[in-house]
């Protein structure tokens, strides 16, 4: 392995202002290190030029005396956040060729604190899916095990920071697409608290659920990339400026209490159930209190997701008509056909799944049935968490029932659907929740637990992921 | 006897200086695609920020129409494919406008007549497309270009209601200063939705003819379309509910689209925005500051001791109202500066539907006032209007140029007077018989005799003189 890149991102600040090395240096050996492990697939589009570019200006930026931001870290951004310039392909071919005319805000303020962003990764079309199968550029490889997926949407991200390519990465989490492929690939995934980070730029999924948060490898690293990032937009009306967040995380475990719901337990395989009792068993070692707490609506949360997620993707990706930006299909002979040949070309299948549960569940006769009552039950579901949240620091699960699957195993959408089931409620909440790695399976793969934390304490929670890092460290195999 | 019933929905731009979602500026015309950027032309990943202006006009315009204001109102998306619509939604208000009830009152034939409104709320406008020989081009200028829907109760029954409707509620709009109200810059279209039954009886099928962009459309499609739907039930046939168009050159409407094919919007609330909030204190900051309208100015003109029926022609349109509100500041004779803009100003101002005041009321006031001091006559003061009419020359200047002036000389009156009489003795003799049909005669022979820059007045009170009064 490659010395540099193994390093952590605020190792690497240390050492980039400690001049013992270089963002150039820094770059040019995460641009090594993405091309020894292409095969990973891990970027539909690397931007080296670009990158060593933004390297050279963040050793200038340096030279003059600035320090602090994330000036010359090697970072990567994932494909459905718009930048200026580079291909922004949400991994469809609708989008193959779309380079947007203007950055995304969270590109917009890494850019400003210096990071250098390497490349664009792999995802699930328009971030519909739980493997990264469905990507236009075909999917990305577990670092752990090449034969097995590395989640999604967030697939390229998450594997990209796992294998060592970079050293933080953005990604985007509707219903779990940052912290499942982060406990598939062993990373720490954060979704912030919803209206945390601005979306302006982020190619919008479902707008009410999309959150942008980063993956690092420690809890640290990961509110070093927050820190830059969250924060009121004036191009976002949904965005604020709540967050507190501290200049370092204590880790404490002392007095801190945790709650635990049967709700988001069931079902998980006997690894990934060792693996989190494991971990909640240490935390009470070490002084935390365990909670059980009730969240008796969750169990509807994948349904309400399905719906209310799909409606606004329909919405959202009806912009795609071959009329503007984009692909347009040829051979039609008039508007209707020319929208028609269009989506029916460049969409891929879940897409088109998506897009026709969403149009149906708005359409007159079902809006009440559907959308409505989806909307209602969301309601009820963000008291329970609140309720739960009342009585402790944050709420402990498996982040996803199993490990990382091999690839082509997933066949029935609808069971692909369940890799979600711990992750989605969190969103239909707007809450905050991280995705920390505490071991590996039998077989080597990692296995992750999701904290969930009160809105807005995003701080707090990577504390408690600070806490869980400490008391797993050196955990093996369950 | 069958009767029309109709109601309308009337969309109205909304002046602001920017769109309702973004910076671009808001402008009539402009090349096409310059007014716009990636939020207004829909670019994947923008999302919108309200322009708190447009809301405030929109509550303005409620407020004004007598509206109950939401105290909390939403976005909705209504989404449809259409290449004028690069989101492929409008955002538009569904079940929480911003504002409900209100109403248009009106005299109609020396009868008060009020209209319902059920609502107002603000969304967005479309596109354009421009069709050219088998190829369409869009122009995204108008995209996002705030835009007020006034839906009325279905409380008129004839062309006339609905175009003293129409012509009220744009004084309104005007007065309040929201929108241009310019019916064919499209920034006033009107949607008309009418139904035929006998008086008393429950109401027909409707059907509603779109986009309508003068007063005389209006009418016409409203003829054409009771003709339309009572010749059709006579003959035993039914009247389908469908969407209409009017093709104001060959004077007839045809059906768009029937009610199967009409449009599922999949309304759902808009995530991106959020909801609009008002205290009380915020509705009445924004009454304080509607300018003063119609009846205010009405009971004022009133009060200066206009007649009620220069009051109602003065204050039809605020740009008129002001300009005589100013010309009488700058000293005019009310009633003096009442006649003149009602007879000669309007005249030249009205052009269509709309009127255009191209005279400052600096200009005007020097006109009346050169009038009231006898400088020129009434025929000069006319003629004087329409030469600096639209452009900025000084009408005193060019009263001289033009040799408008009247001469106020008596002595040299005198001289031309006695020469016309010296001239005419046989008429001066019937004259002072008794024929009086012959000063008119006088005034014209002295009048020509001097130029036609002899003041009347003064050659009457000659022919007065002479005749001993």
């Amino acid at each position: 392995m490659n010395g540099i890149t193994d390093m952590g991102l605020c190792s690497l600040i240390d050492a980039l202002d400690g001049k013992k090395l270089s963002a150039t240096e820094a770059t040019r050996a995460c641009l090594d290190r993405i091309k020894a492990t292409e095969d990973l697939n891990n970027f539909i589009t690397v931007c080296e030029d670009e990158a060593l570019k933004a390297a050279a200006a963040a050793d200038a930026r340096r030279k003059s005396g600035e320090r602090g931001g994330l000036l010359g870290v090697p970072i990567a951004v994932k494909d459905n956040i718009s930048t200026r310039g580079v291909k922004t392909t949400c991994a469809s071919a609708f989008l193959s060729d779309y380079v947007p005319p203007f950055d995304a805000t969270v590109v917009d303020k890494l850019k400003a604190a210096g990071a250098v962003i390497v490349g664009k990764t792999n995802m699930d079309e328009f971030a519909m899916g739980s493997t990264n199968e469905n990507s236009h550029f075909s999917a990305a490889h577990n670092a752990a095990d090449a034969t097995r997926v590395t989640g999604g949407s967030s697939g390229g991200s998450a594997n990209a920071v796992a294998a060592r390519q970079v050293f933080a990465a953005l990604g985007s989490d509707t219903g779990g697409s940052i912290r499942q492929p982060a406990s598939y690939c062993g990373t720490v995934g954060l979704k912030p608290t919803y209206s945390a980070v601005s979306r302006y730029g982020l190619i919008a999924f479902a707008s009410s659920l999309d959150q942008i948060g980063p993956f690092a490898r420690t809890s640290e690293d990961a509110l070093r990339v927050l820190g830059t990032i969250a924060g009121k937009d004036s191009r976002d009306s949904t965005s604020t400026d709540k967050l507190d967040l501290p200049d370092k995380l204590s880790g404490k475990v002392k007095g801190r209490t945790f709650g635990i719901a049967d709700e988001l337990l069931s079902g998980a395989a006997s690894d990934v159930k060792t693996a989190f009792e494991r971990t909640v068993a240490l935390l009470e070692d070490n002084g935390a209190k365990i909670k059980k707490v009730k969240l008796g609506s969750v169990d509807a949360a994948l349904a309400v997701y399905y719906v209310i997620s799909s409606a606004e993707a329909a919405s959202n990706l009806a912009r795609f008509d071959g009329v503007k930006y984009g692909r347009r299909a040829s051979g039609y002979r008039d508007i209707a056909e020319l929208y028609t040949l269009s989506r029916t070309e460049f969409f891929g299948d879940e897409v088109k799944r998506r897009i026709m549960i969403g149009n149906y569940v708005l359409s007159s006769g079902y809006y009440d049935a559907y959308y409505l009552k989806a909307s209602k039950i969301r309601t009820v579901i963000k008291r329970e968490f609140d309720a739960a949240l009342g009585c402790c620091d944050a709420i402990l699960s498996p982040t996803v029932p199993t490990v990382a699957p091999k690839i082509g195993a997933q066949v029935d959408p609808a069971a692909t659907y369940l890799s979600d089931v711990y992750t989605v409620p969190v969103n239909i909440a707007g809450l905050p929740a991280v995705s920390v790695p505490v071991g590996r399976s039998a077989d080597g793969m990692p296995i992750g637990v999701q904290a969930i934390g009160k809105a807005f304490c995003d701080g707090d929670l990577l504390d408690t992921a600070r806490a869980i890092e400490t008391v797993t460290e050196g955990c093996g195999n369950a | 006897m069958l009767r029309p019933t109709i109601g309308c929905e009337v969309h109205a731009e909304l002046k602001t200086a920017t769109k309702l979602f973004c910076g671009c500026k808001n402008e009539f015309g402009g090349q096409p695609n310059t007014h716009c950027c990636p939020v207004c032309s829909g670019f994947p990943g923008t999302l919108p920020m309200l322009n708190r202006k447009a809301v405030e006009f929109a509550v303005k315009a409620g407020l004004a129409l007598h509206c109950e204001i939401n105290r909390f109102s939403k976005w909705d998306r209504k989404n449809y494919f259409y290449p004028d619509l690069p989101k492929a939604w409008q955002t538009s208000q569904y079940d929480l406008p911003l504002c409900v009830g209100g109403y248009v009152e009106f005299t109609l034939d020396g009868e008060k007549k009020r209209v319902r409104l059920n609502r107002i709320h603000l969304e967005e406008d479309a596109g354009k497309l421009i069709h050219d020989g088998g190829v369409s081009r869009v122009d995204y200028n108008r995209c996002g270009v705030p835009l007020i829907e006034i839906v009325t109760e279905p409380d008129m029954h004839s062309a006339e209601e609905v175009t003293a409707f129409l012509a009220e509620l744009k004084s309104v709009l005007k007065y309040t200063g929201v929108s241009d109200v310019k019916m064919q810059e499209g920034s006033l279209r009107c949607d008309v939705n009418l139904s035929v039954a006998a008086d008393g009886a429950p109401l027909g099928t409707r059907t509603e003819t779109k986009n309508l962009n003068s007063f005389r459309s209006v009418a016409r499609s409203i003829a054409f379309e009771t003709r339309r739907q009572i010749e059709l039930l006579e003959s035993g046939g039914t009247v389908e509910q469908e969407t209409r168009r009017f093709d104001d050159n060959r004077g007839i409407g045809y059906a768009m689209r029937s009610k199967e094919d009409a449009h599922d919007y999949r309304y759902f609330p808009e995530p991106d925005l959020m909801p609009v909030v008002f205290t009380d204190d915020d509705i009445t900051a924004i009454k304080n500051g509607i300018p003063e309208l119609k009846d205010a100015r009405c009971a004022r003109y009133a009060a200066l001791g206009l007649p009620a029926y220069d009051a109602e022609v003065l204050t039809a349109d605020p740009e008129v109202s002001d300009l005589f509100d100013n010309v009488v500041g700058l000293g005019a004779d009310a009633k003096k500066a009442s006649n003149f803009i009602m007879s000669e100003v309007l005249r030249l101002a009205k052009n269509g539907d709309e009127i255009e005041i191209k005279i400052t009321a600096a200009a005007l006031a020097e006109i009346l006032g050169m009038l009231a001091a006898d400088e020129i006559n009434n025929l000069a003061a006319k003629s004087l209007l329409a030469d600096v009419w639209g452009s900025d020359a000084s009408p005193r200047k060019t009263a001289e140029e033009k040799g408008l002036l009247q001469s106020n000389d008596a002595g040299a009156i005198k001289e031309v007077f006695d020469a016309v009489i010296a001239a005419n003795k046989k008429q001066a003799e019937d004259f002072l018989a008794g024929n009086d049909k012959l000063r008119g005669y006088f005034v014209g022979q002295v009048m020509r005799a001097a130029g036609g820059k002899a003041n009347p007045k003064l050659i009457n009170a000659l022919l007065d003189e002479m005749k001993g009064k």
